[in-house]
């Protein structure tokens, strides 16, 4: 089973990408489809209306979508295998810039819209710089060379990753990106390893204290005016 | 690169497009013409995307006869085509030079005089200047098309150039085909100007999203436009009194 993890911000246009690499390979790979979110997710329904595929979500809740999303994939590769599936596309819910979702084997696909920002890609961190392909949408609303200078950055930021440009809702210029994915290996389910560590630790935010200030808190967090140090803090 | 082919595609009633191939070599103009809604700018963002039958109109563009490299096709420094598109708003939130200096880089040119010129270039097609230290996002739409004009010349540098509708943006178009015709480049004008669409040798007709004729201009026309051009000068000219505040104190004689 070959499998590909998408990332990227809300409204880059994931599930427009999706829909149209769903539309091109269905007929040869039987496909299962996995929606990441945190409170509520259509792209499930959508999907499975349109094209007659399995699909499945999950939400994370008061849990990072990424941790959520970490903790589950091990059981939907099962899944969709136990389905005879061919091919398992993820969808993460996008939104933490810390983390990425991308795995070592598999390809991993970031999109983002061209009218993101220019400073997006550096932004974006890992979900950029480990990603194996990027996918800019949206290119009819931009001038070229805007979405040059947008490449650029994407480049300067992961100067391997495979680019692609295209207008999602109508699919143009995907063709390569259906060839990526008909060309990855299967994957080995028993050596699936995160490309990127997850954050250090948690704090006592995380956990759903509400009070502000350092004196209620401990955990792994970082002071307004400190660089690195005093990782490690202490309520009073 | 020595020419440009398009291979048919389909229209949006799924029909065949009623040519063989149009081909365009450096030095030719060609203008596309049509109502609103037939297909002109989908034409040349089928050449800009280099289109292999993955658009919605399934046309197919040969660079020098063959189907370009996956390299050309997606490198933006080794493309062959710039594109000046009706989107006359940049979301780029950095000034003018930073703007021109990222392009330079995504097109790997090293000469740091290309960033002065391209910006002097673009204040002869406009009638407020820019200035190196403007935001992009603050240009005005006529600012903006100068600037991509002249970066689509100089920094773009490409032996392909596809031009959306430039006379709607208020710059001064004359100049803009003066410098832009003699290059010799191949220039697509989509465009609803008669002087214009007259000015190119070949015309082609779109309609419904598909070419539904290809025109060579004729001698009659080949007279006509030089005519056309004197009188566009003369509106111009007129445009640019407005402009500045003079008024029209005689019987206009046209």
């Amino acid at each position: 089973m070959k499998l590909i993890i998408i990332a990227g911000p809300p409204s880059a246009g994931k599930t427009a990408v999706i829909k149209q690499i769903v539309a091109n390979v269905k007929d040869e790979l039987r496909t299962a489809f996995l929606k990441i979110d945190v409170v509520k997710a259509y792209e499930d329904i959508e999907l499975e209306h349109e094209f007659g595929i399995l699909t499945k979500k999950v939400y994370s809740g008061d849990l990072c979508p990424d941790h959520a999303g970490v903790m589950v994939l091990g059981d939907v590769v099962d899944w969709a295998e136990e389905n005879r599936s061919d091919l398992l596309i993820v969808e993460s819910a996008g939104l933490c810039l810390r983390c990425s979702p991308y795995l070592n084997q598999g390809l991993g696909i970031i999109v983002l819209s061209s009218i993101s920002g220019i400073h997006a890609p550096e932004k974006m961190g890992a979900m950029v710089s480990l990603a194996d392909v990027a996918v800019v949408t949206k290119i009819d609303l931009v001038s070229q060379a805007e979405r040059e200078v947008l490449i650029q950055k994407i480049k300067e930021v992961h100067p391997g990753i495979i680019l692609l440009e295209t207008n999602a809702l109508q699919g143009t210029s995907l063709q390569r990106l259906y060839r990526l994915i008909r060309e990855s290996p299967d994957i080995d389910k028993d050596h699936l390893i995160l490309k990127g560590s997850p954050p250090l630790g948690t704090c006592t935010i995380c956990v759903g204290k509400k009070e502000i200030g350092w004196k209620h808190h401990f955990g792994v967090v970082k002071k307004l005016d400190c660089q690195m140090a005093e990782y490690l803090y202490r309520g009073e | 690169m020595t020419e440009l082919t398009i291979l048919p595609g389909y229209n949006r009633d799924g029909q065949r497009e009623n040519y063989e191939q149009i081909q365009l070599r450096p030095g030719e103009t060609i203008s596309i013409v049509g109502p609103t809604g037939s297909g002109k700018t989908a034409f040349i963002t089928d050449i800009e995307l280099m289109a292999q039958g993955d658009t919605s109109t399934r046309r197919r563009i040969l660079i020098n006869g063959k189907v370009p490299e996956d390299s050309v096709r997606y490198n933006p420094s080794l493309k062959p085509i710039a594109m000046i598109t009706q989107n006359t708003k940049c979301f780029a939130d950095l000034t003018v030079e930073n703007f021109l200096k990222i392009h330079a880089r995504a097109r790997e040119i090293d000469d740091q005089g290309i960033i002065p010129g391209t910006l002097e270039l673009a204040n002869t097609f406009t009638g407020e200047k820019i200035a190196a230290s403007h935001r992009v996002t603050t240009l005005s739409g006529g600012q903006t098309r100068s600037l991509l004009i002249a970066d689509a010349v100089l920094i773009g540098a490409a032996p392909v150039i596809l031009l959306d509708e430039i006379e709607n943006a208020g710059i001064f178009k004359q100049e803009v085909m003066a410098i832009i015709q003699d290059s010799g480049k191949i220039i697509v004008f989509v465009t609803h100007d008669p002087v214009i669409a007259l000015n190119t040798k070949k015309r082609l007709i779109m309609e419904h999203g598909g070419v539904k004729k290809v025109l060579l201009r004729n001698a009659q026309e080949e007279s006509a436009v030089k005519k056309l051009i004197e009188v566009d000068k003369r509106i111009g000219t007129i445009r640019e009194h407005l402009r500045s505040g003079n008024i029209i104190t005689a019987e206009l004689a046209i």
